[in-house]
């Protein structure tokens, strides 16, 4: 039999970039705790189309936690009160019948609202294009066992790689800070041979892009690591911060 | 200039200026707990660090390292105020592994500042003040420090001052050692949980010494 829960939904409202925001209550019954948190949203769109509302907008896309589109910051947390997940992933059996579940966007002052609960998180895509990619020529696709890295260097640029830049880091940080972001592309590429050749460039050229897009300093709270769906650690912003200095020293 | 332009660079001033004061703050603490042991030889080393050129050499040294560490913290807590963006988040929650003191170092910052204050005009003013400009501050002569400290901590109102300030310098120092080393790089997924138990190390020996002191007295044993 399928359980099912009856909540209450605070949502952010808001009709453009320019305008002003406002909390909207919605009441959504026999919602089944076997449902995603999106498709939850799905049904309440519905019921607000048949109502002739206008639906909530929101950002989604694979919903499978691969693309990173999804963004909601649910009951204070980035992708909800689950660990290690998108919100996608979240499903309404973390929710208790009777509850009041606040959604918000992210907020901060480099992901600018669109509408409702999407934000502009072009500011990411502009860091990686300011140095995340290794533009060197590498040749053909080598042999497996061509180029030898140790598993310690591999898993460690593996981990770093799982990063889906869905903004969760900046959108927790109470800095606004996309370090733990910024941190991870720089990681994976500067932890592997092809990516090693030009580390030094692409961590200077990233963090002057991170700062020109307004984006806050890191202050080590770990907030961002305690929120990141694929669990990136802050020990990859200390290389981060280690190639920027040895680079800038070496200037 | 990129030690001012880039968040890392202001970080690493951030982080060095911290680990200097920290080291001063261990010099200032095994200094202090020789008025529990001797009195006398706390006497002398109140002597070494009077009116003379190398003990005021140290003082400015010491001051710029102050201005600089809190002028950056207000400068760095702005630009992260702005980049939070105008609008807070409705619901607020604490995460699994974040201090409460690392996200409050601008608060309790200004604690030990505001005790800082204090603590100046009780002893750096009555002392070193007093003997390079002559002017008489206290009841003692200013090289007698093992005096004032009693006639300070006779007060039992001061020995709590004192303790609130230490506490509050203690939350900031667990937070700011291990801080400074991931700013300056020094740090990864082995030594992450290491460098934070000796940051809880070395803190709580800084404020142990220094709490030593308004507790001994509190006590009734310096009497």
């Amino acid at each position: 039999m399928d359980k099912t829960i009856n909540v209450t939904l605070k949502i952010w409202r808001q009709a453009g970039p320019k305008d002003k925001g406002k909390f909207e209550t919605y009441k959504l019954d026999n919602v089944s705790t076997d449902s995603s948190f999106l498709e939850m949203m799905d049904v309440l769109n519905e019921q607000l189309v048949s109502e002739r509302k206008e639906p909530i907008a929101f950002d989604h896309d694979c919903r499978e936690g691969i693309c990173g589109m999804c963004s909601m910051y649910i009951n204070g947390h980035p992708h909800g009160p689950d660990g290690e997940i998108t919100t996608c992933q979240l499903h309404m059996r973390n929710f208790s019948d009777g509850q009041t579940i606040t959604v918000e966007p992210w907020r901060s002052a480099a992901f600018p609202i669109i509408r409702d609960l999407m934000v502009d998180r072009g500011a990411y895509d502009k860091i990686i294009q300011a140095g995340g990619y290794v533009s060197i020529n590498t040749g053909g696709v080598p042999d497996g066992n061509a180029i030898p890295i140790s598993k310690i260097q591999a898993d460690e640029a593996m981990d770093a790689a799982s990063c889906i830049g869905c903004g969760a880091c900046a959108a927790a940080c109470k800095n606004g800070s996309a370090m733990l972001f910024v941190a991870a592309k720089v990681s994976q590429l500067a932890l592997l041979p092809q990516g090693k050749v030009e580390a030094a460039s692409r961590a200077k050229a990233m963090v002057a892009k991170m700062d020109e897009l307004g984006f806050g300093n890191c202050t080590n709270t770990g907030a961002c690591e305690a929120e990141c769906p694929k669990n990136v650690s802050i020990s990859h912003i200390a290389r981060l911060n280690r190639e920027f200095l040895v680079a800038k020293f070496r200037d | 200039m990129w030690l001012i332009d880039s968040s890392i660079g202001r970080k690493l001033i951030m982080s060095i200026t911290g680990v200097f004061l920290v080291l001063f703050l261990l010099f200032h603490s095994c200094m202090n707990i020789v008025v529990i042991i001797s009195p006398a030889g706390y006497n002398a080393i109140c002597g070494f660090l009077g009116a003379n050129w190398y003990a005021l050499l140290g003082t400015s040294v010491l001051a710029a390292g102050f201005v600089i560490h809190i002028l950056y913290a207000l400068f760095l807590s702005y630009q992260n105020m702005r980049a939070r963006g105008s609008e807070p988040y409705a619901v607020k929650s604490s995460q699994k592994g974040v201090s409460w003191a690392s996200r409050n170092m601008l608060i309790l910052g200004g604690i030990v500042f505001g005790f800082l204050l204090l603590h100046m005009y009780n002893f750096w003013f009555k002392m070193q003040f007093a003997e390079i400009s002559g002017i008489k501050t206290g009841n003692f002569d200013p090289a007698d420090g093992a005096a004032y400290v009693k006639e300070l901590f006779a007060n039992p109102v001061y020995c709590l001052i004192y303790i609130v300030w230490l506490a509050a310098l203690w939350l900031h120092l667990t937070h700011g050692v291990w801080s400074a080393l991931q700013s300056l790089g020094l740090n990864n997924k082995i030594w992450l949980p290491r460098v934070k138990v000796i940051s809880n190390i070395v803190s709580t020996i800084v404020i142990l010494m220094f709490m030593s002191i308004p507790v001994y007295y509190l006590l009734g044993c310096g009497a």
